[in-house]
């Protein structure tokens, strides 16, 4: 039988870091990593459990100045619909849409994805590529982390055991290009093997790239930014030659594992043809 | 514990129960609507479906808190729901079209095709059989290679009376 903790559910963000302040509670989203936890196989269950599925304060999609800011609550299947999302970041919404199936759009959030922290998280690393801000909020006030350093390590977040993520902000910047794509086993309902997403500013002259972020999950104990291979995009076309430096240098820069999912060499190899597939895409060649 | 209330097939039901409490347990085992099955409890085959304010969830998935205000459609309501009177032996016209094709074999993954494939009809889908295995992507089926299932749920969505968006 799985195991049922005792739960609260909210109704205001206030309460909510009060009942966190005061000691360790685990919270819950949307239950589509936490419920498939509570086994009674899988180690010792939380004490105490918050449910934050009441607070809409940490739901809804809007502009804010020169932002887009998602809640944490915001599900894929929010996501999917939104046209604000479609049109400042078309590379979240089909990764949304790679994300498990309907029922698991339907309750999955964004917010959930970045907390469990998983590094084949399919968000995370369009996260990094688009310089999204992590908010962090407790009874001390919020604080900003960006996408850069709220994974410090294997399955771990910067979140204090105090602090909810509130809500991601993401940049609008003009003329940035972005792509995602995931490599599983079958379309719906798979743990990627490898994910990348891909951002960039094409300038008019020429078409070179700049402000390039290459980030990839699946391929590291954490998700990461290619920096190597930026640096070989950065300033370039997306030209035959540099496609193939891009891909050569991603390959190098790679250091992956095998597990169950999959092996190092299919990993690193993969990468590499997708990056180069993508600059080929956009270089209309 | 908690009194949690919400409505169940239209009628409104009230459990006092633990929080965490799966929907699918509630369902089962508080109110005997055996209908809706557990095939792996972890997410991944859909038996479970249910339709939760009118979107398909994984009722292994979702702790009973969060279900307290909203509307729970089962498989048991999909034949009597007041919103579909008429048909013939009360069946839903999704229902009646897998009978039509065959659509069901050992039965278990059934309750769940049918309330994703509801869940696809009253978003207006229709017969296209790539849109539909879209939606029942998160439904295994391990008996009938899924065709007669797309094939009931296109059937459904040309005999569904031009009212597709309900
Ligand atoms: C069948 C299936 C398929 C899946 N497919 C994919 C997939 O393709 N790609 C993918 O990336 N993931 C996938 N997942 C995993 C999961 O759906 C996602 O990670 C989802 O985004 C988790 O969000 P949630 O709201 O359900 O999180 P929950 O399960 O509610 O929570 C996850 C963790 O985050 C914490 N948490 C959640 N929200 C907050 C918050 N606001 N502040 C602080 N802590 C918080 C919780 O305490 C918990 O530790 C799949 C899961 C299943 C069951
Ligand atoms: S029993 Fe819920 S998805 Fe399998
Ligand atoms: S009919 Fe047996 S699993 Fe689908």
């Amino acid at each position: 039988m799985p195991v049922e903790p005792p739960i609260t559910s909210p109704r205001t963000l206030a309460d909510a870091y009060a009942q966190l302040a005061e000691g360790p509670v685990t919270p819950i989203a949307g239950g589509t990593d936490l419920m498939v936890s509570l086994t009674g196989e899988l180690g010792e269950p939380p004490e105490r459990m918050l449910d934050l599925w009441h607070l809409d304060e940490l739901r809804g999609i809007a502009l804010d100045g020169d932002s887009l800011v998602l809640g944490a609550l915001t599900t894929y299947t929010d996501l999917r619909r939104s046209s604000l999302c479609r049109e400042h970041v078309p590379a979240l919404v089909e990764a949304a849409a790679t994300i498990g199936a309907a029922q698991i759009q339907n309750r999955g959030t964004i917010g959930g994805n970045a907390v469990n922290a998983s590094p084949a998280g399919d968000t995370l690393p369009v996260l990094l590529a688009l310089d999204a801000t992590l908010v962090c909020g407790s009874v001390r006030g919020e604080r900003d982390v960006p996408a850069t350093a709220f994974w410090p390590g294997y399955r771990r977040t910067a979140l204090a055991p105090d602090e909810l993520l509130v809500r991601i902000r993401f940049p609008l910047v003009a003329g940035r290009a972005s792509r995602f794509r995931k490599v599983g086993t079958r379309r719906a309902q798979s743990i990627s093997k490898v994910v990348m997403a891909l951002a960039y500013c094409a300038g008019t002259d020429g078409g070179l790239w700049t402000d390039v972020r290459l980030a990839l999950g699946s391929v590291a104990p954490t998700p990461i930014r290619a920096s190597a291979t930026e640096a070989v995009l950065e300033g370039r076309p997306p030209i035959p030659a540099i496609a193939e430096l891009a891909a050569e240098t991603l390959a190098a820069e790679l250091h992956p594992i095998d597990d169950v999912r999959s092996t190092a060499e299919y990993r690193r190899v993969v990468s590499a043809r997708v990056l180069h597939r993508l600059i080929r895409e956009a270089g209309g060649w | 514990m908690t009194a949690y209330r919400f409505a169940v097939n239209g009628a409104p039901v009230e459990v006092d129960v633990p929080g965490m409490r799966r929907l699918l347990d509630v369902l089962r085992e508080d109110l005997a609507l055996n209908g809706t099955k557990e095939g792996c409890g972890e997410g991944e085959c859909g038996a479970c479906t249910v339709l939760l304010d009118g979107s398909p969830v994984d009722s292994c998935l979702v702790p009973v808190c969060q279900v307290d205000g909203s509307a729970v459609l089962t498989v048991e309501g999909l034949a009597v729901a007041p919103t579909r009177p008429g048909q013939a032996d009360g069946l839903d016209e999704l229902q009646a079209a897998f009978l039509v094709t065959g659509g069901a074999q050992c039965g278990i993954c059934t309750p769940g095709m049918l309330m994703a494939g509801r869940a696809y009809l009253d978003g207006g889908g229709g017969p296209d059989h790539d849109a539909i295995r879209e939606a029942i992507a998160g439904n295994l089926c391990r008996c009938t290679g899924y065709t007669k299932i797309v094939e009931a749920i296109a059937l459904a969505a040309v005999t569904n009376d031009g009212d597709a968006v309900r």
